[in-house]
């Protein structure tokens, strides 16, 4: 193999698992130290800098992070991030006074943002700041999109909403409520400098299955969740099913049994390991009793004297092969369910009756627009899309991902330069030696299991439909988990020229990460490692030929613990643990505005 | 020496040896040496052969001396018996260790110093006992522990970090036991695992003296340009003359060898080891065809390696005496001990 480029930022970037799994790159474990020296406020405004709404999505981020943690292939189970960011955001002070603020003056632009959701929010808190005139329009009575319609109350309190989407309203965003757009084209006729599509996916699929519009007892979910929400619905009948197994599933089983259900049925169609929901979100239904019944395919709604009193299933059988792929299954009976609701939770379409189709704008077969993925621009020069408009629907974090990106592109689409020439991200590398065996981190592996959130008492729970059910860690709790975060930016960092092939940094490794071989295709070569080299997924990091032998050090970035073991016994200095940061350029950042300065490390 | 001990998280596909044990498993407590220092590989590789025999921690029997090399007894197999003895005596205490158990293996862990100078004597009568033991010299032509005075192995002139070069005569410990009879003779470099590690193993299944003089820089007082026990030294006069490598009784013998022909070598306990002569003109075992070999190589500044001689036939020190098979701690009192009537009886049969 080539000696590995570590100028490129991507290389370190990916040692640290929990940051490149993040859509919007959180820099995890910058944060969790700063928790772990009582530092919340610091902690909260490094997540706001990435992901802009920390109180939300310590709570109900998808946390793509966390099956992505390193802890989490050296043990069993990842550092709780997520809970780690709710931590920040609970015991943060009052910083209202760091946080960005709209200039005096305007920028003389002007740009619209359609829906209230998190992608637009995002949108304007990056341009707000940089002297644009923001509007944003929205179709409901207040903001915050499927956060506040779908998500339930006791998962996500109104309160925290409120204050992460006032902190970017206080910045002079002119917020239009109950102003939905009916017409693109007309908009695009005002005089608006660019516009921001972040009207997400709204649209609940539909079951046509016979006896489907005989009964008004057949709910769309994430319609039915909204109108709970609204408290147009207060009620729900005694048994009712629920109609898939993702996460919109998960939470309307437990809004039902928080509005009168007291029995309430999961019914999925394939069998466990091919749930869409996310395993934390099953775990939080079933300690509340929902039932999860698998391999159940709808067949018909069971209408009785205009009434419905059940639904008719498919019993499946699947065969799994071995590479884990599902077929499509045989039906090998019939069973009929008895229930007083039905609630349809089988997924979400993009729906855009008020773009006009001749307005440049392109639209696939599904009817979603064609966007490109790194500017967020569609055919139509000046329009921009993010969030679940762009893709389809996908999560909050993505969401906020594709504001960033929209918002540097906005920018420099305004100032007149050319919006694909972006600045690319940085890297910037600080040795975190202190002295013979000191190092500025807390190098040594706690062996300490994750912490288990602590739950409202499951009788207390259901008496009212807002009671948030997780408690947050408890400060010991936080201590305590913080400890397990591997310190993955801590870069091992090798210097070829300065080795003399002692092993002692191979011989210390607690996880064997690192040999000392002769060079060959990567393939031999991971079969040559001194512990199995199975996980593709991660590099291997190869150097220079060293200068006794002429073979090469080679590290599986796999399983580092970062414990800096292999840097204390080097006697040399030949490997060294770095602080990696990744600097993620944002619209303020980019050069066309005068105030703006280019990233520092950034490569061209 | 670092501050933290070596965590004790695992890479969870580690390898486990028959007794379900991982190679983590035979470690000690961490190395308070020099960072670097030729010894602490040394370590582990005694801890990956160890390992790789599957070996009971508490059927090895860890001996050393004083010196840096002497306290390297503490990193390895913390579930083991140890000695650590006076500078210069561990030959005669294994000794008695070894007439009183013989169901133990013994691994004794030396210094060029401990070895060659002040326990020079003591060394060369283990051999001609024919002490049943594996016995390691982690040689770096110093005092490591006494801050770096040249030992017995210097070789002439070698320069010290400071002051004048060696103008002694060096004692090689590999011909020493080719004089003395040692029936297992090897030596090797702390930083060639491939090659360490096998010998080790052969040494510790070996039965009678097996010597490893092991080339293991210190990276404090005898690394620098011009001594002749450097890394880089080492690495540049570099001269392997038979590889090997040892099968478990049992274990088939996979004929993957590239090199010179396969001879394999049938030990007493049934399990082999294979050979791969690196060098063509070698025979590790004729004697003298071996001490003449050696000699010309190190008239070259060569410093030959791997497994340089090898005799099974020998007996060893227990088999030697007629002593008995039974550890004496399992012998009953009243036979360990039977009385001076007893002992009356016997002196009068000398009289
Ligand atoms: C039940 C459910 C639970 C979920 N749980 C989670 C979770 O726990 N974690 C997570 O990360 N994600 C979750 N999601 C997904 C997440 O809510 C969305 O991915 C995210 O909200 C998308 O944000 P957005 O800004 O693109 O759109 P939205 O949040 O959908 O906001 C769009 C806004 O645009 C407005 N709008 C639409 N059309 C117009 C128009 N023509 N004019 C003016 N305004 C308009 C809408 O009223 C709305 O306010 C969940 C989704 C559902 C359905
Ligand atoms: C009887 C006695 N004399 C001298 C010493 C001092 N002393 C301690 S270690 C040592 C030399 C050790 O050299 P070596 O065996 O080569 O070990 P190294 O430290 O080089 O591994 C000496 C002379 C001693 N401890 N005891
Ligand atoms: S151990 Fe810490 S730094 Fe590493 S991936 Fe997990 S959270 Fe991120
Ligand atoms: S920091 Fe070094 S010694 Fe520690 S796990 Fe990583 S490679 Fe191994
Ligand atoms: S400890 Fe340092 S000098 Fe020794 S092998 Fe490792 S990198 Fe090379
Ligand atoms: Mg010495």
């Amino acid at each position: 193999m080539k000696p590995t480029d570590t100028s490129n930022p991507d290389y370190f970037h990916k040692v640290v698992d929990c940051q490149w799994g993040c859509p919007a790159h959180t820099d995890v474990p910058a944060y969790i130290r700063m928790i772990a020296q009582g530092e919340f406020s610091d902690a909260y405004m490094e997540n706001r800098k990435s992901n802009v709404f920390p109180g939300i999505l310590g709570r109900v981020c998808d946390r793509p992070c966390e099956p992505a943690c390193r802890r989490g292939r050296v043990e069993d189970k990842p550092v709780a991030i997520c809970r780690l960011k709710r931590v920040a955001a609970d015991h943060r002070d009052d910083i209202t006074a760091r946080l960005p603020k709209a200039p005096d003056k305007s920028n003389g632009k002007k740009v619209a943002l359609i829906g209230a959701g998190c992608a637009s929010l995002t949108v304007a808190n990056d341009l707000a700041p940089l002297g644009y005139e923001v509007t944003v329009f929205e179709a409901m009575k207040t903001t915050g999109g499927l956060m506040r319609t779908n998500i339930p109350q006791f998962r996500l309190p109104p309160k925290v909403l409120d204050e992460e989407i006032g902190y970017i309203l206080d910045m002079n965003v002119d917020l239009k409520l109950n102003h939905p757009i009916e017409s693109l084209k007309s908009l695009l006729d005002e005089n608006f400098d660019a516009v921001f599509v972040g009207t997400g996916a709204p649209r609940g699929k539909n079951l046509e299955l016979p006896g489907r519009y005989d009964s008004d007892r057949i709910h769309i979910g994430i319609d039915w969740l909204e109108s709970v929400a609204f408290e147009h619905v207060k009620s729900i009948g005694k048994k009712v099913l629920i109609i898939g197994v993702g996460n919109t599933a998960m939470d309307c089983c437990r809004t039902s049994l928080r509005i009168g259900a007291d029995n309430v049925k999961v019914m999925a169609r394939k069998p466990r390991g091919f749930f869409k929901a996310s395993a934390w979100e099953l775990e939080d239904a079933e300690e509340e009793n929902v039932e999860i019944l698998v391999n159940h395919s709808p067949k018909e709604f069971v209408i009785e004297n205009g009434k419905l009193t059940g639904m008719k299933f498919e019993l499946m059988e699947y065969k799994v092969d071995d590479n884990g792929r599902i077929d499509r299954g045989t039906s090998v009976g019939e069973k009929i369910i008895p229930c007083d609701d039905v609630v349809l939770a089988i997924g979400q379409d993009n729906a855009f009756p008020w773009i006009e189709r001749d307005i440049g704008i392109e639209f696939d077969q599904w009817d979603c627009p064609v966007v490109n993925e790194k500017t967020m621009m569609c055919g139509r020069e000046g329009v921009f899309f993010g969030g679940d408009s762009a893709f389809g629907p996908k999560n909050i974090i993505w969401a906020v991902e594709h504001g960033h990106q929209a918002a540097i592109s906005m920018h420099r689409y305004c100032q007149g330069e050319d919006i694909e020439d972006r600045l690319p991200d940085g890297m910037n590398l600080a040795s975190q030696k202190m002295g013979m065996h000191e190092w500025s981190f807390s190098n040594n592996y706690d062996g300490a299991p994750r912490r288990l959130m602590p739950h409202v008492d499951l009788k207390e729970r259901f008496k009212k439909i807002d009671i948030e059910v997780e408690l947050g860690f408890t400060a010991e709790q936080a201590m305590q988990e913080v400890e397990r975060c591997l310190n993955c930016d801590i870069q091992t960092v090798f210097t070829a020229d300065l080795c003399i092939e002692c092993d002692a940094c191979m011989d210390i490794c607690p996880v064997n990460c690192l040999t000392i071989t002769h060079n060959g295709e990567e393939d031999d070569l991971r079969t040559r490692l001194r512990a199995p080299a199975e996980n593709h997924e991660q590099a291997l990091y190869v150097s220079a030929e060293l200068p006794q032998t002429g073979r090469v050090m080679i590290k599986d970035e796999d399983l580092c613990v970062h414990c800096s073991l292999c840097a204390e016994r080097c006697p040399t200095g030949a490997w060294d643990m770095q602080k990696s940061t990744l600097l993620v350029p944002y619209a303020k950042d980019e050069i066309s505005d005068e105030s703006a300065q280019p990233l520092a490390g950034a490569s061209a | 020496m670092s501050y933290i001990a070596k965590p004790k998280v695992t890479h969870p596909g580690m390898p486990k040896n028959k007794l379900g044990l991982t190679a983590r498993d035979y470690e000690g407590t961490v190395s308070t040496l020099c960072a670097g220092c030729g010894h602490d590989s040394i370590t582990a590789a005694i801890i990956q052969a160890v390992f790789e025999l599957g070996v009971k921690p508490h059927m090895l029997a860890k001996m050393s001396g004083i010196g840096c090399s002497s306290k390297t007894p503490a990193y390895f197999v913390s579930q083991s018996h140890g000695f650590n003895s006076v500078h210069g005596r561990m030959p005669s205490v294994t000794t008695g260790a070894n007439a009183a158990n013989r169901d133990l293996m013994y691994i004794g862990v030396s210094g060029d110093g401990d070895s060659l100078s002040i326990g020079v004597g003591q060394f060369v009568h283990a051999i001609r006992r024919n002490l049943n033991m594996c016995y390691v010299i982690e040689n770096n032509g110093v005092y490591g522990l006494t801050k770096g005075q040249f030992s017995a192995s210097a070789d002439i002139g070698s320069k010290p970090k400071k002051g004048e070069p060696n103008k002694q005569e060096p004692i090689d410990p590999v011909s020493t036991a080719l004089s003395l009879g040692a029936t297992y003779i090897a030596r090797s470099f702390s930083g060639d695992k491939e090659q360490l590690v096998p010998l080790i193993k052969g040494a510790l299944m070996h039965r009678g003296f097996a010597l490893l003089d092991i080339v293991s820089p210190c990276v404090t007082f005898n690394d620098h340009e011009g001594s002749t026990k450097s890394y880089a030294h080492t690495r540049e006069f570099y001269y392997p003359v038979v590889d090997m490598d040892y099968v478990p009784p049992a274990e088939e013998i996979k004929a993957a060898y590239v090199k010179g022909e396969v001879m394999p070598l049938v030990l007493h306990d049934g399990s082999t080891i294979v050979l791969r002569k690196v060098a063509d003109d070698y025979d590790l075992t004729n004697r003298a065809h071996a001490f003449k070999y050696l000699r010309d190589h190190f008239d070259k500044g060569e410093i030959c390696t791997g497994l340089l001689y090898l005799d099974e036939s020998r007996a060893e020190m227990n088999e030697l005496m007629g002593s008995i098979d039974t550890p004496l701690s399992h012998v009953p009192l009243d036979a360990l001990h039977p009385g001076s009537q007893e002992l009356k009886k016997l002196q009068s049969r000398y009289r």
